[in-house]
């Protein structure tokens, strides 16, 4: 990342990760890399990043990539062909497929973060021409409730307002979202909010995470409970005065129905605080701050949308908001934040099984106007299968070929072993990819189609306030990595739509979405940018981020709606909607006495294909853990650091314990990112049970019943390699992208001649090695030229060695003598292993570190910014700053309470 | 008047001995020092470094004469003590000056031996101990002469060394499989041989030399395998016999070395004995540390004090061959013990520490001999170090920082 070419110039393209959409300025290094900075000019994030998006320089290597066009041969080995083998194996197979069983046996399951462009062509083929609505993606996964609930709601499927508000809000709810770790730079866009304006913050999750940290109020609820907190909401604003009865006169439906529900449900402060687990005073508190306060945004997330009544939830929250009349106005209204860069670009071409096309359904006339828009010779006629259905139609049969791209279903989805076996029946399993391997590549997949990855593609996406902003191109692709939208229009033709799909750049395809949404529209639904529909090529590569709707001939932005009612039902009128009873789909039992949550952490992205690849990332949490509350830890029998065997109905996960306050009574929580290439025995998707939302389809993951155990390894340590490595049977591992190479974190219940043999052929012929056999200690180090080149440390459990100093040896071009002398005890010569594990990703500082400066005096987390610059690029790691802050000063007070008892 | 105490032999445990006797009885004993070799003592563990070129004569002196001088010791150096009247308490020398005592000391020292083989006193066969051969040597190396080494211990392997060094051809034999056995494991051992054999040495293990061939002097060295050697020179460096023939013939109590007590008494009142000459319950030593030991017991002894000496731990801790070596204790790792070892051959370091019943009972260091002495330290504490164990291979500073 030194000498930059002063001729290359910065690219402006918009981040591959979250839903928030930030602007980026990548500036490529003429080496396959670049440097990344945010965008200054974006209004998503006025050149703010992340810890992830800083380190999107780290993840743009080729190492990892799928170069090729790939088929699997008669051998079952996967063999390099020509793009032309690869398209027309793929369209002969599909063409037969249907042909014998119908349109409906295929299906394509998408991803939220390929390009709005990729995601029309998919949705174009798949219902327009094959004639089936069999299109999923993993946004069903993230957001499909809140879809449901606007549309039950709205009419449409609109998010009503926009980043600004806030900015001009009086009160940010926060319900089940962890934004300060999934959505970091909006999150330190609402703390600026509670610092300029004094906003107040309330958190509502099971679970106290970072985004607890900065609270005014916290609210612990009963996982699922979500439901009976709004309606008893809903109760108290209409018993104490707060209903705008004007506008629900005037704009909306079926209120007094949704009200004596939600008073059945919870009709008063005490009925709410039995329902949710929350102590009278909290809901009290919440309600009356609710009620005072006009300007008041609720934001939710995958604790809302994540649930068998998801869509119910989210409806609960809107219901309060059409209640009050707080919504398309500045500083008001419901906010669902996305998870992924597209997935509202997903939702705007129509790319879920449920929606036809640019925000139409499967009414007769809204298929006949697409069919005519499209020229299609056979238009789905119904909704397809829902992600979770899809793949257990897969499993029984019904769907026998099926195309997958840019996702990872065999990580992501619930009940992922059976998932798993169920694409191993595949008659036909196409994936388009970025990667040579993954969990979904290795589950059987018989045609690999390589695709450009961020960096190489080029088209549109669209943030959770409605913003399409360009993605843009600024390296060379990868191998013969093509765009998705021409892999796709490629295999329509050689089915015979090649007139339906004569694209020749994603410009073409843009002004084709953009037509179809103004295409006999007239106000009347909400998604329309007709506006663009003739942009020219060099207007799209130039165009600047745009909030929609941009109607013909209007010029005046429209950065919110229904302030004036103007719904998108026949009536113009909003839906209240009564909800049912909240109830979790399953039951814990004896046998499963928790609940396990799953969710994100804050520097890993999905199943870590690009996160991954960061060294830098893979500092703050490295390996996959199941956080547990220190009174179910102690019945359960595991302890903080140990590793814990979870269980559930559906599969079994290893992982480490941490133990944590923070975490509620008899909730587990684990990470979703790590699968079968980071870690041996972390895939967490296996455990989760596939209940679906009735009307959004999206899975349950939040609440499956599990139980937990010890599950002890005599042996830990790690491995420092050049390259990946298979590691000996049996061996818990995990896979850490490390400066240079990649480090496994491992455990094991062998002896020392096991690891002997596995090191074996990794000799070579210059080797350092250290052994206390009857501790079980074994390290050894290879080296060419003076660099190491793999390395292994494994011994007693108890020891505790760290890795720190080894890696720093690891990414040095050469170890001195010195160094070489000391290497093999894990120690350091110059103070390495003394920085402690990373917290703040984006200067890479360490706990110790800061631990230190806390002791010296620092004490504030802007103190600390000073001194060590940790927390002062994208904040995220502040609240676990003043974590630290306050656990030094609790401290301080017990050895102070210590040293008066022995005084007295 | 000062009592006469005569030492006999003026090598590195006769001045130990005199600088014992300094620091805690001066001026109780009139001390005269009998020594053969015409000159000051000097350090005989850094001969090889002579040969080698790496110091010079002059720098291996271990005091200047006027030190000896401040001590009150008279020295007679030249000068062969060839026989003891007991009856008349006077030591008879060569000078034909006869030097009276009230109480001797026998550190005469040891010989190489030289093996009983055909040929071996052709011209061109050498010993390697003490000046004069380092000298012979020399002249030797200086014409690029081919020279055997026989015998693989820690003399042969300084030999050898020095006369590469010199410029030389040398190739060492040695009886065993493997090099300095009665110090090094088999490991050791063998970088030991890697190492040497870098620098230059041809190394032949399991190599019984037959017979020395030659008309006259030195032309090749045969094996019992039949093999047979090309020579111009035969050192022989293959153990070494304590000087002890003097005693013997006094009357004094000899086995192998001269008998000693735990007081570094003999079996005759007021005759001791220390260094390589002696044996001490059953062992006599080949190394410098125990006759330094041995030297301080004896002068707290002689001094009236009450001291005891209960044999060394053998240690080796020297540069052979230009290479760090030290080996201690029970170094071969004893049934029911067990070991931690370290092996970084292309760095030419092999270490090995053996613990039994928590504490440390041997080591073998090659290359790296930082810590030699805190092993040692450890090794002869006999202290438990099961909290140092994690960190015991990678010394002092580290395992008792952690």
């Amino acid at each position: 990342m030194t000498a930059m070419d002063p001729n290359l110039r910065a690219t402006k393209t918009s981040c591959p990760y979250c839903g928030v959409g930030c602007g980026v300025l990548a500036t490529p290094d003429g080496t396959g890399g670049a440097a990344i900075a945010g965008d200054p000019e974006h209004p998503a994030n006025f050149g703010r990043l992340c810890s992830k998006g800083s380190a999107l320089g780290e993840t743009l290597g080729q190492s990892e990539r799928l170069l090729h066009p790939m088929i699997r041969g008669e051998s079952g080995a996967m063999q390099q062909v020509a793009w032309g083998t690869a398209l027309d194996h793929a369209a002969d197979r599909f063409r037969a497929i249907i042909r014998q069983h119908g349109p409906d046996s295929v299906a394509f399951y998408l991803s939220g973060q390929l390009l709005t462009e990729d995601y029309y062509v998919a949705n174009k083929l798949m219902k327009g021409f094959i004639g089936s609505a069999n299109v999923d993606t993993n946004s069903r996964l993230c957001m499909a409730s809140s879809v449901a609930g606007h549309k039950r709601a709205f009419g449409a499927d609109t998010v009503p307002g926009c980043y600004e508000d806030l900015d001009e809000a009086d009160l940010l709810v926060l319900a089940g979202s962890n934004a300060a770790w999934c959505h970091p730079v909006l999150y330190q866009r609402m703390l600026a909010n509670k610092q300029a304006r004094g906003a107040r913050i309330v958190v509502i999750d099971p679970r106290r995470t970072d985004t607890a940290g900065d609270d005014d109020l916290f609210l612990g609820l009963k996982p699922g409970t979500d439901t009976a907190l709004f309606s008893g909401l809903l109760a108290y604003l209409a018993d104490n005065g707060a209903l705008d009865q004007d506008y629900i006169d005037a704009h909306t439906m079926g209120f007094d129905e949704a009200l004596a529900r939600a008073r059945h449900i919870a009709g008063s402060v005490a009925s709410t605080a039995l329902a949710t687990g929350l102590p009278e005073t909290d809901v009290a508190a919440f309600f009356h701050l609710f009620r005072n306060t006009p300007r008041v945004v609720t934001l939710y997330s995958q604790g809302v949308n994540q649930s068998a009544q998801g869509t119910d939830k989210v409806n609960a929250i809107l219901n309060c908001h059409l209640a009050t009349g707080r919504i398309g106005r500045i500083g008001m209204g419901p906010f669902s934040l996305t998870g992924q860069p597209n997935a509202m670009g997903g939702r705007e071409v129509g790319g879920l099984a449920n929606q036809l096309a640019a925000h139409m359904g499967f009414t007769p006339p809204e298929i006949d106007r697409v069919r005519r828009f499209w020229k299609a010779p056979r238009i789905a006629t119904h909704e397809g299968l829902k992600a979770v259905q899809m793949f257990e139609a897969i499993g029984r049969g019904q769907i026998k070929a099926l195309w997958v791209i840019g996702t990872n279903p065999v990580v992501s989805l619930p009940d992922a072993d059976a998932v798993r076996a169920a694409v191993g029946t595949l008659d036909l399993f196409v994936v388009s990819e970025n990667v040579r391997s993954n969990d979904t590549v290795n589950a059987g997949a018989h045609v690999l189609l390589p695709a450009h990855a961020w960096g190489e593609k080029s088209g549109t996406v669209t943030n959770s306030e409605r913003r399409i902003s360009r993605q843009r191109s600024f390296l060379k692709p990868a191998g013969e990595a093509m765009p998705d939208w021409w892999i796709l229009s490629e295999v329509a033709r050689r089915l015979g739509f090649g007139a339906g799909f004569n694209y020749s750049s994603a410009a073409d395809i843009f002004r084709e979405h953009a037509a179809l949404s103004a295409f006999e529209n007239n106000g009347r639904r909400d998604f329309d940018i007709g506006g663009l529909a003739k942009v020219s090529d060099d207007g799209f590569d130039s165009m600047a981020p745009v909030l929609w709707p941009v109607r013909e001939g209007t010029t005046q932005p429209q950065p919110r709606f229904f302030a004036e009612g103007a719904f998108f039902a026949k009536d113009f009128r909003a839906r209240f909607i009564a909800v049912e009873m909240p109830e979790l789909r399953s039951a814990t039992s004896a046998a499963r006495p928790l609940r396990l949550n799953t969710g994100r952490i804050r520097d890993q992205w999905h199943t870590m294909t690009r996160t991954g690849l960061s060294p830098r990332l893979g500092q703050h949490l490295p390996e996959p853990f199941v956080e547990i509350h220190p009174d179910d830890a102690v019945p359960a029998g595991v302890s903080d650091g140990g590793y814990a065997k979870l269980t559930t109905d559906y599969g079994t996960c290893i992982l480490k314990v941490v133990i944590s306050p923070r975490q509620q009574r008899g909730l587990l929580f684990a990470p979703i990112h790590w699968n079968d290439e980071t870690a041996s025995f972390a895939r967490v998707g296996a455990l989760v049970a596939p209940f679906v939302d009735p009307f959004s389809g999206q899975p349950e993951n939040k609440a499956t019943p599990v139980s937990i155990a010890p599950h002890a390894y005599a042996q830990r340590g790690f491995v420092l390699s050049r390259k990946p490595l298979d590691l000996p049977e049996q061996a818990l591992w995990t896979r850490i992208a490390i400066t240079g190479g990649v480090g496994y974190v491992i455990a094991h219940n062998s002896d020392v001649a096991t690891w002997k043999e596995w090191f074996q052929p990794l000799r070579g012929d210059d080797v350092a090695e250290f052994e206390d056999t009857a501790r079980g200690v074994f390290r050894v180090a290879s080296f060419v030229d003076d660099r190491i080149e793999t390395c292994l440390f494994i011994g007693p459990a108890t020891d505790g060695v760290e890795w720190e100093a080894v890696k720093a040896l690891f990414a040095a071009e050469a170890v001195s003598c010195d160094q070489r002398r000391l290497l093999l005890s894990g120690k350091s010569v110059d103070g390495h292993a003394s920085a402690g594990p990373i917290v703040c990703a984006c200067f890479g500082v360490g706990r110790t570190t800061i631990c230190d400066a806390i002791a010296a005096g620092a004490g504030s987390a802007a103190e600390i910014g000073a001194q060590l610059k940790a927390g002062t690029n994208c904040g995220s790691c502040i609240p676990e700053l003043k974590r630290l802050i306050a656990g030094a000063e609790a401290a301080s007070v017990d050895d102070a309470e210590r040293k008066l008892a022995v005084a007295q | 008047m000062s009592e006469a105490l005569v030492i006999i032999g003026n090598g590195m445990a006769a001045a130990k001995l005199v600088d014992e006797l300094a620091q805690c009885a001066l001026g109780r004993y009139a001390i005269a020092v009998i020594g053969d070799e015409p000159r000051l003592a000097y350090n005989r563990v850094l001969l090889s470094s002579v040969l080698a070129g790496e110091a010079t004569h002059d720098e291996i002196e271990l005091r200047p004469a006027s030190w000896w001088r401040d001590r009150g010791v008279t020295l007679k150096y030249g000068a062969t003590a060839t026989s003891i009247d007991m009856a008349a308490r006077e030591v008879l020398t060569s000078t034909g000056k006869p030097e009276p005592f009230s109480k001797l000391v026998f550190a005469t020292g040891s010989s190489a031996l030289r093996l009983p083989v055909p040929g071996a006193e052709l011209a061109g066969v050498h010993t390697f101990r003490d000046r004069s051969d380092v000298d012979g040597l020399l002249e030797l190396a200086a014409q690029n002469k081919r020279v055997v080494v026989v015998g693989g211990g820690l003399l042969g392997l300084e030999a050898a060394y020095g006369l590469v060094k010199a410029g030389a051809s040398v190739t060492l034999i040695h009886l065993m499989d493997r090099l300095m056995e009665r110090q090094l494991d088999a490991a050791a051992a063998a970088l030991l041989k890697t190492l040497v054999e870098r620098k230059g040495v041809t190394v032949l293990l399991e190599a019984n030399t037959a017979r020395i061939c030659g008309d006259g002097s030195v032309q090749g060295v045969e094996l019992t395998d039949g093999r047979r050697l090309e020579a111009d020179a035969v050192i022989f460096a293959a153990g070494i016999r304590p000087n002890a023939s003097l005693a013997r013939e006094a009357g004094v109590p000899v086995n192998r070395g001269i008998v000693v007590d735990d007081r570094m008494a003999t079996g005759t009142e007021n005759i001791f004995a220390l260094g390589e000459c002696a044996e001490h319950r059953g062992t006599c030593y080949g190394l410098v540390a125990p006759a330094y030991e041995q030297a301080k017991v004896l002068a707290q002894h002689l001094a009236g004090r009450s001291a005891a000496y209960e044999g060394s731990v053998l240690a080796t801790n020297l540069k052979v061959s230009g290479v760090s070596v030290f080996s201690a204790g029970d170094f071969m790792a004893a049934e029911g013990s067990e070991t931690l070892l370290l092996n970084d051959i292309r760095h030419g370091i092999y270490k090995k520490l053996v613990i039994a019943e928590g504490r440390l009972t041997g080591a073998v260091l090659v290359g790296d001999t930082h810590d030699a002495l805190w092993y040692l330290e450890l090794i002869r504490s006999g202290a438990d170090v099961a909290r140092l164990r994690a960190n015991l291979m990678f010394g002092r500073s580290l395992a008792e920082a952690a």
